[in-house]
């Protein structure tokens, strides 16, 4: 009985996540098959993945690849930069000032996207921003900071108020109190803020197909896909970078989180002790 | 005395630190809300004007598309729970679970456009009829992982002493999870419905994607409306999925403070 039960809840949990992966393994297999409609008539083959390189559209991907990277790079480390900054003001605040920061600083978070979306892109359009790049990496940071703050602040929560005094007392001026003492202190808030900041600004759709106006022509990845597969459905050459996608995040989201987890029992252990 | 005249002039630059970022929020986080609100109340001449409310809440296609996307964010979430509590519950129980339900998770990482598309295709090529089922197949699809998560952290945390305190008492299985298990899950059930639900309702694109155009969702007929120029009636259904997200964060709050940093994001 006690086993049949485990079994039950075994094929359970299993079918469940052999839905969830479904459509990407699915992807995966196909993209060996250079059709976009799941056959094998033209046997197993590369053509998809040769395709990304050198088919008519593939200027406009590289140049939709580079986009993406341009603009994650840009906005992520000025977000990575003013959030840091802007975190050590906060932590300074009184309470009932640093309280309303801090909810504004969550509030393109909990918004959805695309109010945001729409809010900024009326603000645009009212005081007459140039279109293109600048209204883009505005955007970009102002929903990747917010990331960067929530990584920054618990780590200055965190630190003993007393080392800070401590390297005044011993004779650094403040600046050098800061650089040396403090910023170290918190790089580990910081880098996983930055990182958050650019896989963020990669993965957005919303806020960049809003954004980026009909005229200019500028694509991310995101919004090319959405432009070209809309209407006529997925080229062989779309399967294979999907799975070229998915194979890499895949092993990114598990290679952190498992690093995260061992980490985490580390620090168990050790507690134990 | 003189160490304390040192320190004291730099709290007072540190606070300063604060004010670059708070401008830039002021800018581009509040005066965009802020210009909305004043949209609604505008029309094309940038008249002062009640018309837009009249035109939303009047017209039949913008209240199909509202009741449209509260149908759809209902039955998606109902169908999350349904599916994802017994995952979050069995994979609660198990020893692995903590690292199992990172492959529940996992599908997340990959852009949900690129995940919609995937499934339309495979929609496509099984002759299957794109329409109402599919677009809540494909939104329950999406967001899944945001039902099975809070509530995996909420049931794997609960005290199992509780459970056999009730079963000590003679309650049989049942009723120890009715009684016990299920109220006390109830902060991750409220973090998951509201995870799942306000996506749902404001997701743009995959209901129009899973569809080919036939149903579309509030998220959709925010950005046709302005995409059509008429601003004040994409304000106000701006304001209206506003009013949304700011009650179901009032709630998600009030039951718990874990909810937020995992709302777009599973790092």
């Amino acid at each position: 009985m006690v086993k049949l039960k485990g079994f039950l809840e075994k094929s359970y949990l299993f079918i469940i996540l052999a839905i969830l992966y479904a459509p990407i393994i699915l992807l995966i297999i196909y993209s060996f098959s250079n059709s976009s409609n799941f056959n094998f008539d033209q046997g197993f083959n590369f053509e998809a993945y040769i395709a990304i390189f050198k088919s008519d559209k593939s200027p406009d991907l590289w140049r939709a690849v580079g986009n993406t990277i341009l603009i994650a790079s840009v906005s992520s480390v000025i977000a990575t930069v003013m959030g840091t900054i802007a975190s050590i003001g906060i932590f300074h605040l009184g309470k009932r000032m640093r309280r309303l920061v801090e909810n504004v600083n969550q509030f393109p978070i909990i918004n959805s996207e695309i109010v945001m979306a729409v809010s900024l892109m009326v603000f645009f359009v009212t005081f007459a921003f140039p279109e293109g790049y600048l209204r883009l990496i505005i955007a970009h940071i102002a929903f990747c900071t917010p990331y960067v703050v929530l990584n920054v602040l618990p780590k200055l929560e965190s630190m003993d108020p007393n080392i800070y005094e401590a390297a005044l007392d011993l004779g650094a001026n403040p600046f050098k109190a800061l650089t040396k003492v403090m910023i170290p202190i918190i790089t580990p808030g910081i880098v996983s803020g930055f990182v958050m900041a650019f896989i963020m600004s990669m993965d957005d759709f919303i806020i960049t197909q809003i954004n980026k106006g009909a005229a200019t022509g500028i694509n991310t990845l995101s919004t090319y896909i959405y432009s070209d597969a809309r209407v006529q459905g997925l080229e062989p050459f779309w399967y294979a970078i999907f799975s070229i996608i998915f194979v890499a995040v895949l092993a990114l989201v598990l290679s952190i989180n498992l690093v995260k987890i061992s980490k985490q029992k580390k620090k168990d252990r050790e507690g134990a002790k | 005395m003189k160490a304390k005249s040192v320190r004291k002039p730099f709290r007072l630059t540190k606070k300063a630190f604060g004010v670059p970022y708070m401008l830039f929020l002021l800018l581009f986080v509040v005066i965009p809300l802020v210009l909305i609100l004043v949209n609604a109340f505008l029309d094309n001449d940038n008249n002062l004007t009640l018309a837009n409310f009249k035109i939303f809440f009047t017209s039949s296609s913008s209240l199909t598309v509202l009741g449209n996307s509260l149908l759809v964010g209902v039955i998606t979430t109902l169908i999350c729970i349904i599916i994802g509590y017994p995952v979050a519950y069995i994979l609660s129980k198990m020893s692995s679970g903590k690292i199992l339900v990172l492959l529940y998770v996992i599908p997340m990482g990959v852009n949900f456009l690129i995940r919609t598309l995937a499934t339309k295709a495979i929609f496509i090529a099984m002759d299957i009829e794109l329409g109402m089922g599919t677009v809540i197949f494909g939104m329950v699809y999406n967001y899944l992982p945001f039902m099975i998560m809070p509530l995996h952290t909420t049931l794997s945390s609960i005290d199992k002493s509780y459970m056999e305190a009730a079963q000590d008492l003679g309650a049989d299985k049942a009723t120890v999870f009715f009684k016990t298990t299920l109220p006390l899950s109830v902060s991750g059930i409220i973090s998951g419905v509201t995870m799942v639900f306000i996506p749902t309702i404001s997701t743009y694109a995959i209901s129009q994607l899973l569809s080919n155009g036939k149903i579309f969702l509030f998220g959709d007929s925010i950005q046709l409306s302005f995409e059509q120029g008429m601003y004040g009636v994409g304000s106000i259904m701006s304001i209206v999925m506003l009013v949304f997200v700011l009650i179901s964060n009032f709630i998600m709050n009030k039951f718990n403070r874990q909810g937020n940093a995992v709302r777009r994001s599973l790092w």
